[in-house]
C-alpha cells in the first residue's frame, strides 16, 4: 500500500508537469496547427531564469514571475520572428522551424547560464508528509495544486472570455475568424505567449524536485508530445489526461519493472498510439474536406 | 463621396494579369452585381477589396478614407463583411454559435468581469444570443439554430454565412456567389433576403452567375472580362450590350436575363 501510494504521487507529480507541457502543445496546435517542439525550452527557461534570478538575490516569488515573463516574451518572439514570417509554409516546415528554434534557445541558455544542474529550495520545506505510510514531498503538492490552478484558469479563459473565444474561433477556421473581425495574428501571438508561460510555470514548480539545467527541455518536449498524442492532440482535456497517465505509467514502470526503462515508456506510448489509436484517447478522428 | 469606392485596382499572379485597372463604387441601400465569365477576376476583385490579396496598384476607400491593404479583421471593424463562394463556416459549432461568433466585434472586452461571469457579462451574452436568433430567423434558419453546422444542407449554409456576416452589423456586405449550387426555391429565398438587406440601408456587392437573380435585384451591374471592365450600367443596359452578349451572356443567357 505504502509503495503504491508513493508511486502514485510520484507519477501524478511528473504527470502534472507533462500535462502542462502537453497543454502548451495543444494550445499552439489548436490555434495554428503547428506542433511546437520548442515547448520544452519554455519549461527549461522557467526553471533556469528562476534559479539564476534567485541566486542573484531576487526574492523567490519575484524570480518566478520574472521567469514566466521571460518565457512568454520568448514565445512571442518565436512566433513573430520564426513562425509568422513563414506564413503559408507547410506544417512540416513549421515543425522543423520550431526544432531549430529549440536548438537555438538551448544553445543561448548554455552560453548565458551554464552547463551545471541547479536546484531551487522547496517552496514550503522539505519535511515529507506521511500519507498511508508513503512519504510525500510538500513540493509535490505545489506541483499538483499549481498545475490544477493553471488548467482551471485556462479553461475559464477559453470558455468565458471574448479573447478566449477568439482563440477557439481562430482554431476552428482562421479565415472565418478573420472575417468576423478577429485579429488572428494577435490570437496566434497570444497562444504562443500563454503556452510559453504555462510551460515556464511547470518548470518553476518542478525544479525543487527534479533539478534543472539548460538541456532539460528536449526530453520534456518529447514526453509532453507523447502525452498530447496519448490524450488526442488538440484536445486540452486529453492533454491533461495524457500527461497524468504518462506520468503514472513511468512511475509504475520504474517502481515495478526497472527504473532503467523509465524514459522508454514515453516512446513506447508514442508507438502504441500511432499503431493502435492514432486519434488518441479523447481526440476526434481527423475530418478532411475535399 | 461613395460609401465604398475601389479605383484602378490591379493585381497579377505570375504572368497572369488577374485585374487591370478595375474599379467600382457602391452606396447605402444599393445592390451592385459583378458578373463575367469564369476567370474574369470577380472573386479576385473581392479578395483584393476585402484585404485577402494585396493589390499591386489602385486603392480602396471606405467613407472616403484609404483602407487599401488593411487586413480583413480591420475592414470588418470598419463595417465591411463578406461571404465566400466555397463557404467558410465553423463546422464544429452549431448554427447559432456560428452567428454568435459574428458578434465578436459588438461585444465589449472586459477580461476580469468575463472570468468572474459577472451579471453584466451574462446579460451581454444573452443579448448576443437573442440577436443571433433574430438573424437566424431573418435568413429562415430559426428552426435549425441548435443543429451542428456540419449537418446543414448547402443552401442553409449559404444563408448561415450571410447571417454571420450580418451579425457584425456591416454597412457593406459582399456576397460571393450567394446562390451558387442552390435550387430555384433556395435562389428565390436568397433573392428575397438580399433585397431585404439592401432595404435596411446596407450596400450589397455580389458576384453571381444566376442571371435571373442578378437582373431582378441589382441596381447596377459591372461586367468583367479577362480582368478588365467590359461594361457597367443598369441591368437593362447591360443585357442588351452586344459586347456583354458576346463575352458572357450568349443567346441563352440573354433569354434568361430577359425572363427576369
Amino acid at each position: 500500500m505504502a509503495e503504491f501510494v508513493q508511486l502514485l504521487f510520484a507519477g501524478l507529480t511528473t504527470g502534472a508537469v507533462y500535462a502542462l507541457v502537453a497543454l502548451g502543445f495543444t494550445l499552439i496546435f489548436q490555434a495554428s496547427e503547428v506542433v511546437n517542439f520548442a515547448q520544452g525550452e519554455f519549461v527549461m527557461l522557467g526553471g533556469m531564469v528562476t534559479v539564476f534570478a534567485y541566486n542573484a538575490g531576487v526574492p523567490l516569488p519575484l524570480a518566478a514571475l520574472l521567469a514566466v515573463v521571460v518565457a512568454a516574451a520568448t514565445g512571442t518572439l518565436l512566433h513573430s520572428l520564426a513562425i509568422a514570417p513563414a506564413k503559408g509554409a507547410t506544417v512540416v516546415t513549421l515543425i522543423i522551424v520550431t526544432i531549430g528554434a529549440s536548438i537555438l534557445i538551448r544553445g543561448l541558455a548554455q552560453i548565458i547560464f551554464d552547463k551545471q544542474f541547479h536546484a531551487l529550495p522547496a517552496f514550503s520545506g522539505d519535511e515529507p508528509l506521511r500519507v498511508f505510510g508513503a512519504a510525500i514531498l510538500p513540493q509535490s503538492l505545489w506541483v499538483l495544486g499549481g498545475s490544477g490552478t493553471i488548467v482551471l484558469g485556462l479553461w475559464l479563459f477559453m470558455e468565458r472570455t471574448l479573447l478566449g473565444k477568439a482563440v477557439r474561433a481562430t482554431a476552428a477556421n482562421r479565415l472565418a475568424a478573420e472575417l468576423v473581425g478577429i485579429d488572428t495574428r494577435l490570437v496566434l501571438t497570444l497562444a504562443f505567449a500563454v503556452s510559453a508561460a504555462i510551460g515556464a510555470v511547470g518548470g518553476i514548480l518542478v525544479t525543487p524536485i527534479t533539478l534543472t539545467s539548460y538541456a532539460v527541455g528536449t526530453l520534456l518536449a518529447l514526453k509532453g508530445f507523447a502525452a498530447a498524442m496519448l490524450g488526442g492532440i488538440g484536445n486540452p482535456v486529453g492533454a491533461v489526461v495524457g500527461g497524468l497517465v504518462l506520468g503514472l505509467l513511468e512511475a509504475f514502470a520504474a517502481g515495478w519493472i526497472s527504473s532503467t526503462y523509465k524514459d522508454g515508456v514515453a516512446f513506447l506510448v508514442i508507438l502504441l498510439v500511432l499503431f493502435a489509436l492514432p486519434q488518441g484517447l479523447l481526440g476526434r478522428a481527423a475530418v478532411g474536406r475535399v | 463621396m461613395s460609401l465604398l469606392e475601389a479605383r484602378g485596382l490591379s493585381i497579377a499572379f505570375g504572368g497572369v494579369r488577374a485585374l487591370e485597372q478595375v474599379g467600382f463604387t457602391v452606396d447605402r441601400g444599393e445592390v451592385l452585381a459583378i458578373i463575367g465569365p469564369n476567370g474574369a477576376g470577380k472573386t479576385t476583385l473581392f479578395n483584393v477589396v476585402t484585404g485577402l490579396y494585396r493589390a499591386h496598384g489602385g486603392e480602396v476607400r471606405l467613407d472616403g478614407r484609404d483602407v487599401t491593404g488593411l487586413p480583413p479583421h480591420a475592414l470588418a471593424a470598419r463595417g465591411l463583411a463578406r461571404t465566400f463562394q466555397n463557404l467558410e463556416i465553423f463546422f464544429r459549432m452549431s448554427a447559432l454559435e456560428n452567428v454568435m461568433v459574428g458578434r465578436h466585434l459588438k461585444e465589449r472586452r472586459r477580461l476580469g468581469a468575463e472570468l468572474l461571469g459577472l451579471p453584466s457579462v451574462l446579460r451581454e451574452n444573452r443579448e448576443s444570443r437573442a440577436r443571433s436568433r433574430d438573424l437566424l430567423a431573418f435568413v429562415g434558419l430559426e428552426e435549425r439554430a441548435d443543429e451542428p453546422a456540419t449537418g446543414l444542407p448547402y443552401g442553409a449554409l449559404k444563408r448561415l454565412e450571410i447571417a454571420r456576416a450580418l451579425a457584425c452589423e456591416p454597412r457593406i456586405l459582399m456576397l460571393d456567389e450567394p446562390a451558387a449550387g442552390c435550387n430555384p426555391v433556395e435562389t428565390e429565398e436568397i433573392d428575397r433576403l438580399i433585397a431585404a438587406i439592401a432595404r435596411q440601408g446596407v450596400a450589397v456587392v455580389l458576384v453571381e452567375h444566376d442571371m435571373r437573380l442578378v437582373m431582378r435585384i441589382s441596381d447596377r451591374v459591372l461586367v468583367l472580362d479577362q480582368g478588365r471592365r467590359l461594361a457597367e450600367g443598369t441591368p437593362s443596359q447591360v443585357r442588351s450590350d452586344p459586347r456583354v452578349i458576346d463575352a458572357y451572356l450568349g443567346r441563352h443567357g440573354v433569354a434568361a436575363a430577359h425572363a427576369a
